[in-house]
This record gives structure tokens, C-alpha cells and sequence, in this order.
């Protein structure tokens, strides 16, 4: 059988690619086998324009157990237990059907932790959105923001995985393409992990889980391009998800596991059966041989093809010791799961798939998983239009600007949204949601972890390579202000066309910042994930790298972020900083107030950010802080709002020779409010490390004083960002 | 005493309770898996929150035919104390041991936060360490938690003393308020609120622990 070109780019190969593919098996590749190239090849299974430049990540430190490469990063905590932890993107499943699109991104990641060994404990999203109040796509906007909380709450919720926190971000250019991407976190202890490599020849391959069905058909591949007119046309290749499955098939496997039979486990996700038998194999440098007659499916009549191709959910593909079979069926039967020896352990390493006999395709597990063409593509200078000069401007009300700022979608509760989500299920949850980081104790030590998720796609826009830094610093001062030591990272890069330079460029100074400030702060990168070509109809989305840290901490009473008791001092640790109109230009006040972007992002100084983290979690541990809240978007004056909600305010004065625009709402980084009892110790600390903590004012029931600038109460700016959301959605 | 937990397929509060009944108050505990009718000597039994059954058809409506259903149902009517939390509440009402229905939350939205409860009465096994009117902040997280039921039984409940918590900010529009209730004999308790999850200051509320407390002080006088 002749393949035709229009087949071969219809799985999104290039002719050359096609070429590889058939230098490589010597022969032209059948129909099946295009598919199963299509989808391993694709940019979403093989990273093949990111893979150059990952490289320059750093892996390593004396707490990573795993690295990059297996299904997710596993790290080090102590007493015998270890974390696993990824975050990992469905954006556009989430454009076209969001309600699914999201859960089964939820349900996707919970699965790369568990086929781990690792029960998960945690999940956060990060969200991007479009514009809620647009005349021509504020209502599908809406609709796509209600069906991805949904999906979220829907699947977490029933898995029973508590969604701690996490962030949400709208901008016009998510409006047609939002992102959905979801943090997991699982425990478990040192010697109950498991990996997704087929070892032992000879050694049965056995299925387990949901049945396979047609859906979702080539999902790998509808994630590695544009969205056009005719994408909506596409929903059937989004999955659907269970989670009631999901959470018998977590329960049966962690079951599984314990029997010692099984010898390595992945689970389906994009690419299904494909990605999982040739990465199982080729890890393991075995082959596997399958016949499709074996493997459960849902309807009759499914060519080889769609069984191979299909990414219907909860599902795993599991190598058990031989011999031991009916120990790993007894346990999947007693959770009324399907379980089916569909193949064998080979030696040849090829990955054969029969059926009913008949070999449907036949290619070396290498050259599936390993050997895809990997490009470094070209790239220029990073795309933006914005101006680097400011706008002239001059603030008229600056209570009323505040108060703008304040209930704008970035910066406003969002407990519209996380009240939605169960995030105290497992009662581990000491911080939910609405704080710098979130915090879940680990029963079995003494010790917590805690974690952030953040992502600045204007900073980045404006300047990808100090974006990523700040985004890196911002995380770990985040876990800083709780007292947690920031450990590891995972990155989910988020951007457009990578066969645009302008485009490419943008991913690979992010990735070399993002490589920098991870470095510099200690927090290796240990997983992770690539979405590019987020684009419609040829408009990109600005950069989007999302950053997951964990820090760990020992288990206590959190820092609040409110102001606990009025007449404390007000500290400002790390001072006010320096900032100028340039510096302005990609921050909420510019966006909300001023409606504009240009310039450049805060300037960062990462020596001086990491002594002011230094400083804070001593500063905390030693319980010297009542309250602490780092400074992010929306400068001082938000931060300060935001630890005034609890009823106990503050009258400030910053003594600054900063314009008040600048002085309220820059968003230059190191920056911690504290409030104390004793400010003596506090200064003394910082003073010990070289840094800036003035006492600005003290703390006061019900009002919110600033110089002679604002001064009003907690009451009238509180309303407003409370119910904002709830009111941008009617 | 010995608390013994239902595990139904979709149970994700069975640890939880568990937990809060064997660490934080000290008690044995059992997991009482869903398929069998051992209540393996139990003096208490707990049907945890959760899907049991991935809420298909009802929430509660499948859990109520499993095997061990039928040994809580004996149990019951010979006395026993039996309480659900949540998806237990719901499948309680499903399978007769309480009168009523939960029914989607008037919001039409999953709702996950803490809440302020509002004691109805002192005279049961799962109250009797508090006193009436008292305020107990316990969270919720259920999508299907509005209460219903027809007048007759509304007044009943009421007359009877029957009503063990009220919400005083109603959440999910339960009729009359109503977040927990007793069954005829006063030993079974239904509620939708989560007291095992406020059992520690940790995680931000210790107000649960007066059901647990008033249980264990309650068998022990028995």
C-alpha cells in the first residue's frame, strides 16, 4: 500500500519526516503505523522543538530521586518518604469542550502521579482566560471559564483530591485559546515506586482500567496545531472523563503494587496504548508484543488503528511478574475493574502489534519514543509590538484606582472559583486556597509541603527572559513567606507557533531565564510539560511559562496572610523598592488603570530576592511575624489591601521619593509585609543579612491609611473584591 | 469503643473519618469494606462522605443495595449508632433510615467552605456535650446537600426534637435549615456538614469533635 501525501500531512508529518519514517523501517510504514508515528512524532509526545533547549534546565540536586523522563519528578523529604509531583496542560481539549476538556486534564495528571506508586494529595490549576466583558466573546468566554471550574471541581472533587490553590488570569489574547493547566502532587515512601519500563522477557503485558473506545482519537496531534474555523468540528477528539473510574483504578493499582507483582506501570494518556507500550519498551530497551484482539473495547467493530490511537481515559498499561498474573487480577476484580494480559515482554525491542494474529504494525520502540526528529528551529528576536516609553499619565483618585485594581479579574477573590473546589478532603490542608502558597501537612512525619504556582504572561511578553525569572523568584518567595525551603520545580511552557523565529524566540529566552533563576534559587526542574502552537487564527498567546515550586516545612499553625490584632508594627521588609514609568508598564496598574502595555518588567536583582527569602523564613519560623504577605501584582498597595481583609487594617507612611502611582503599585520583586509584636527582633534579623525592614505604621482595626494618599475603610474596598468575580459572570 | 467506617466503591472520606476517630480521638477503627456484612463487632458505625458508586442514578442510590447495608439496616433497628456524613447522609435517606432527600444545592454549584451550625438539640448520643443554640463551625462540600422534605415530616422532625443542627446561613437552601437530623429512635445521625474534618486545629477547626465526643461519653454510660 502507497501512502499519499495528503495522508501523511494529514498526521501532521512533513515529507521529510515521512522519509525518516521510512528509512528507518526500511519500508513504507502502513496506514496503523503512520498513525502511530503521527502521534509519537507529534510536537505534543516528542518535545521535538523544545528538546534542545530543556537541556539547558537544570535536573539535578541531592533531593531529586527521579528527574525528567519518567512520568513524573520524585523528591526527597525525609524520613523515608518522597513527593511526586508534575504539572501538565490541556488547553485546547479545554477550548473545545471545556467541561471535559478540563477534567480529563485533572484526571491526566493525577495519573502520571499515581502510576508512580504515589497516592496524590494535591492538585492546583493555573487558568488563563480571555476577556470576561468583551461585546463579541465575553459570553463564550464565560461559558468556557464555567465549564473548565466545573470540570476541574467535578473531577477532583469526586476523586477525592483536595485542589488546594492555584491562579487565574484572563487577557484578550487567551480569547480564543485558554489554558488549562493542572499541578499534581503525590506521596508515598522510598521503595513503593514504581516505573513505567517493561522489564523481564517473557513477562505478560496486561491492561487495566476503562474500556477502550473511539474517543479522543488523535488528541496528541490536535494538540500540536493551530486552531482554525474549523477546530470546533473536533470535539470527538476530546475525552471523556470518570472519575469514579479514576478513583477504583488509583485504589486498585496502589493495591496492586503492594502484592510486589507488578514490574512496571504507565498509565494511557495522550497517545493511549501507543505512547504507553513503546515508552514501557523503550525505557526499558525490551520490545513488547500485543494482540488487539485481547484489549477491552467498548464498541464493536474498531479498526487497529483506533484501538492503537484512542485516548479514552483511566486506563493503564501495567508488566507483571509471569506466573503472578492472577495475583494483579484478584485485586483489580475486587475493585470490579476489567484486567486482560493483551501482549508479552519481548527481546527484540520492537513494539509488534497483532490482530487476531495478523502483525498491523511493527517498529523498533526507539524509534517511536526516542529518535523523532528534534529541531532547532530558528529564532530571532522575541515578538513584541508594545512601546518601550510610557504613556502620560496622572492619577485622579488613587483610593479609586485601588479599588479598580482591587476588582479586576487578576487581582480580585477568586473564591468564586475555589469554593467550587473540595480542597480539605483528606484533612491534610493547613493553607487552602487565597494565600501565597498552599500547605498540606504529611501525615506520617512531622512535615508539610508547601506549594505555588504562578505564571506572568506580561512581564514575559514584554521581556521572556526576566519573565521567567520572576515568575521562578515570585514562587519561591511565595513559599518563603510561610517558612517553607523551596526544593523543586516543575515548568509548564505555554506559547505559540515554535515555526515562527519571533515565536520560537520567546520560548527559548524564557527557557534560558527560567534555566538562571532556577539555578540560582536551588530548585531544580525535575518534569514537566511543552503546549505550543497555542495560536487562533494566527494571533499568538503572549509567553506563558507556569511555574510549580514545593518547599518543605515543618508542620504548624500557618502565617496568616491577614493582620491578626490591631496596635502591631508594620514592617516592610526588603524597603520599597526602586522602580520608574518603564518599569510600570507591565503591571496591573498599567493594565486596569492606565489600559495600556509597554516598557519592560520589574527589575529583578535574584542575590538581593534571595537573602530577603532567607531573611523571611527565619523571620517566620522563628515566630516573630503575626502576619506576611508577599508583594506581587499590584504592587504595595494590593498586598497591603489584601492583608487588611480580615477587618484589622493599617495607617501607613511611605517615605519615598516615587511618584504615588509608582510608590503604590509598582511591582518590583523582594518585597514582604509583615506585621510583628516585637519589631526590634524582626530589624535585627534583617539587619544581620544586609536588607531593608522599616517599620511603616502600625496596624488598625477597619482602615486602610497611606500617606496622605488614601485613607479609607477596609469595608469599601473589600466589597469590591469579593464579589467582583461573581459579578464580571452574571 | 470501636468505630467501624463503611468503604464503598467512591467512598474518599473513609480515611478521614477514620483518622479523626482512631488518631485524633484515640478510639480503635475499623474499614468496613462495602461487599461484606461483617460489622466485625463495631459499636459504631460511620458511612463516610465521598461518590460512593460515582453518585450514578442518585447519590446514595446504588450504595444503599450493597451487602454491608443490610447489616447496618439490622443494626440500626436493634439500636445501634449510626451516622453518615455527606454522601453517608445521603445514602442514609436512600436507604429508609432517615426520612427526606438531598437534593442539588439551591446554587446549582459544588460548595466547599467552613460553615456555622447551629445546635437543635442536646438529647441524642451525637449531641449530648452540647447545649441548644450553641454555634459550631464545621465545613461543607457537597454539590447535592439541600434538604427536603414534605411538611408532614418537616413538622414531625421538628415536634419530635429531631432536628440535631441547624445551618445559620443557609448554603445550599435546605428547607427550614435543617443540616443534620436524628432518625425516630434518636441513634442514627444524618448531616451534611463534615465534623471529621474539624477535628484538629491544624486544618482549622475543632468544633467537629463534639459529635465524636458526645458519642464516646455516650456509650460509655451506656
Amino acid at each position: 500500500m502507497k501512502l499519499t501525501p495528503e495522508e501523511v500531512s494529514a498526521h501532521r508529518l512533513t515529507w521529510s519526516e515521512y522519509e525518516k519514517i521510512v528509512q528507518l523501517l526500511g519500508r513504507e510504514p502502513s496506514f496503523t503505523e503512520l498513525g502511530i508515528f503521527g502521534v509519537m512524532w507529534s510536537e505534543h509526545c516528542s518535545y521535538k522543538s523544545s528538546k534542545v533547549h530543556l537541556k539547558k534546565l537544570p535536573t539535578k540536586s541531592k533531593l531529586v530521586l527521579v528527574g525528567p523522563g519518567e512520568n513524573a519528578g520524585i523528591i526527597d523529604i525525609g524520613n523515608n518518604y518522597a513527593i511526586a509531583f508534575k504539572i501538565e496542560s490541556h488547553n485546547h481539549p479545554s477550548f473545545i469542550e471545556p467541561f471535559q476538556g478540563a477534567a480529563t486534564g485533572v484526571g491526566g495528571i493525577l495519573r502520571d502521579i499515581f502510576t508512580m506508586g504515589a497516592r496524590p494529595i494535591a492538585v492546583m490549576d493555573a487558568l488563563r482566560f480571555g476577556r470576561l466583558d468583551d461585546p463579541e466573546t465575553g459570553a463564550r468566554n464565560k461559558q468556557i471559564l464555567n465549564g473548565v471550574v466545573s470540570g476541574i471541581s467535578h473531577y477532583g472533587n469526586c476523586f477525592g483530591v483536595p485542589t488546594v490553590g492555584g491562579e487565574c488570569v484572563f487577557e484578550p489574547c487567551y480569547d480564543g485559546n485558554p489554558l488549562v493547566n493542572v499541578f499534581a502532587l503525590g506521596i508515598f515512601k522510598h521503595d513503593e515506586i514504581f516505573f513505567g519500563r517493561a522489564t523481564g522477557i517473557g513477562n505478560p503485558v496486561i491492561y487495566v482500567g476503562a474500556k477502550t473506545g473511539k474517543d479522543g482519537i488523535h488528541g496528541a496531534s490536535m494538540a500540536s496545531e493551530e486552531f482554525s474555523e474549523e477546530s470546533k468540528d473536533k470535539r470527538p477528539n476530546v475525552q471523556v472523563g470518570d472519575p469514579f473510574m479514576e478513583k477504583l483504578l488509583l485504589e486498585a493499582c496502589l493495591e496492586a503494587m503492594k502484592t510486589g507483582a507488578i514490574v512496571g506501570i504507565q498509565d494511557m494518556g495522550a497517545a493511549g496504548l501507543t505512547c504507553s507500550t513503546c515508552e514501557m519498551g523503550s525505557r526499558a530497551e525490551t520490545g513488547i508484543e500485543i494482540d488487539l484482539k485481547y484489549v477491552p473495547q467498548r464498541e464493536t467493530g474498531m479498526t487497529p488503528y483506533e484501538i492503537m490511537l484512542s485516548e479514552s481515559q483511566e486506563r493503564m498499561l501495567l508488566v507483571a511478574e509471569k506466573g503472578r498474573e492472577q495475583e494483579v487480577f484478584d485485586v483489580f476484580k475486587k475493585w470490579g475493574l476489567d484486567a486482560a494480559v493483551v501482549g508479552t515482554v519481548m527481546d527484540d525491542g520492537m513494539l509488534r502489534v497483532r490482530n487476531h494474529g495478523e502483525v498491523v504494525a511493527e517498529i523498533s520502540n526507539r524509534a517511536l519514543a526516542d529518535e523523532a526528529p528534534i529541531y532547532d528551529r530558528p529564532h530571532t528576536k522575541p515578538h513584541r509590538t508594545a512601546p518601550m516609553e510610557a504613556p502620560e499619565f496622572a492619577s485622579k483618585d488613587l483610593t479609586a484606582d485601588l479599588r479598580k485594581v482591587l476588582s479586576s479579574g487578576d487581582v480580585c477573590s477568586k473564591e468564586w472559583i475555589f469554593n467550587q473546589y473540595d480542597w480539605m478532603v483528606r484533612t491534610n490542608t493547613t493553607q487552602g486556597p487565597g494565600a501565597d502558597a498552599a500547605i498540606v501537612r504529611i501525615k506520617e512525619t512531622n512535615s508539610s509541603v508547601a506549594m505555588s504556582l504562578d505564571g506572568n504572561s506580561r512581564y514575559c511578553y514584554l521581556d521572556p527572559r526576566e519573565g521567567a525569572k520572576l515568575i521562578v523568584a515570585e514562587c519561591c518567595r511565595n513559599l518563603s513567606v510561610v517558612g517553607a525551603q523551596p526544593i523543586a520545580a516543575t515548568n509548564n511552557l505555554n506559547f505559540g507557533n515554535p515555526e515562527r523565529p519571533e515565536i520560537m524566540a520567546q520560548l527559548v529566552e524564557a527557557i534560558e531565564g527560567m534555566s538562571d533563576a532556577c539555578q540560582f534559587f536551588e530548585t531544580p526542574i525535575t518534569g514537566g510539560n511543552v503546549s505550543l502552537y497555542n495560536e487562533t487564527l494566527g494571533e499568538a498567546i503572549f509567553p506563558t511559562p507556569v511555574m510549580g515550586i514545593v518547599g518543605l516545612m515543618k508542620t504548624d499553625s500557618p502565617t496568616p496572610v491577614k493582620f491578626q490584632s490591631a496596635g502591631r508594627s508594620v514592617i516592610l521588609l526588603g524597603g520599597l523598592g526602586e522602580s520608574d514609568e518603564v518599569r510600570l508598564g507591565g503591571t496591573q496598574y498599567a493594565k486596569v488603570v492606565i489600559e495600556s502595555l509597554w516598557g519592560l518588567p520589574p527589575a529583578l536583582d535574584m542575590a538581593h530576592e534571595k537573602t530577603v527569602q532567607v531573611a523571611v523564613r527565619e523571620i517566620v519560623n522563628a515566630g516573630l511575624a503575626e502576619s506576611a504577605h508577599d508583594l506581587s501584582d499590584g504592587g504595595f498597595a494590593v498586598a497591603l489591601a489584601e492583608s487588611s481583609f480580615g477587618g484589622i487594617g493599617a495607617k501607613v507612611t511611605l517615605e519615598t521619593t516615587l511618584r504615588p502611582e509608582l510608590a503604590l503599585f509598582h511591582e518590583g520583586p523582594s518585597r514582604i509585609l509583615l506585621s510583628t509584636s516585637d519589631p526590634a527582633a524582626v530589624q535585627a534579623i534583617a539587619a544581620k543579612h544586609g536588607i531593608a525592614a522599616p517599620v511603616i505604621g502600625e496596624t488598625v482595626s477597619g482602615q486602610y491609611a497611606v500617606n496622605d494618599w488614601i485613607d479609607c475603610s477596609i469595608e469599601s474596598l473589600h466589597g469590591p473584591w469579593k464579589t467582583a468575580l461573581e459579578e464580571a459572570l452574571r | 469503643m470501636k468505630f467501624g467506617v463503611v468503604v464503598f466503591p467512591g467512598s474518599n472520606c473513609d480515611h478521614d473519618a477514620w483518622y479523626a476517630v482512631s488518631k485524633n480521638h484515640g478510639q480503635s477503627a475499623e474499614f468496613l469494606w462495602h461487599d461484606s456484612e461483617d460489622l466485625k463487632g463495631s459499636d459504631a458505625i460511620i458511612i463516610p462522605g465521598g461518590f460512593s458508586y460515582g453518585d450514578y442514578l442518585r447519590c446514595g442510590a446504588i450504595a444503599r443495595f450493597s451487602p454491608i447495608m443490610n447489616s447496618v439496616k439490622k443494626f440500626a433497628a436493634d439500636g445501634g449508632l449510626v451516622m453518615g456524613f455527606c454522601n453517608g447522609f445521603q445514602i442514609l435517606c436512600e436507604a429508609g433510615l432517615l426520612p427526606g432527600a438531598l437534593l442539588r444545592n439551591a446554587g446549582l454549584k459544588f460548595i466547599c467552605q467552613q460553615v456555622v451550625l447551629e445546635v437543635g438539640t442536646a438529647n441524642s448520643p451525637f449531641t449530648n456535650a452540647a447545649s441548644v443554640g450553641q454555634h459550631l463551625t464545621v465545613p461543607i462540600a457537597h454539590g447535592e446537600g439541600c434538604y427536603q422534605a414534605d411538611e408532614r415530616i418537616l413538622d414531625q422532625l421538628e415536634a419530635e426534637d429531631r432536628i440535631a443542627f441547624r445551618y445559620v446561613d443557609n448554603p445550599n437552601g435546605s428547607m427550614r435549615n435543617i443540616a443534620g437530623i436524628l432518625s425516630e429512635g434518636r441513634n442514627v445521625l444524618g448531616m451534611m456538614p463534615h465534623p471529621e474534618r474539624a477535628t484538629e486545629p491544624l486544618v482549622g477547626s475543632t468544633d467537629g469533635r463534639l459529635v465524636f465526643d458526645s458519642l464516646i461519653s455516650a456509650f460509655a454510660t451506656k
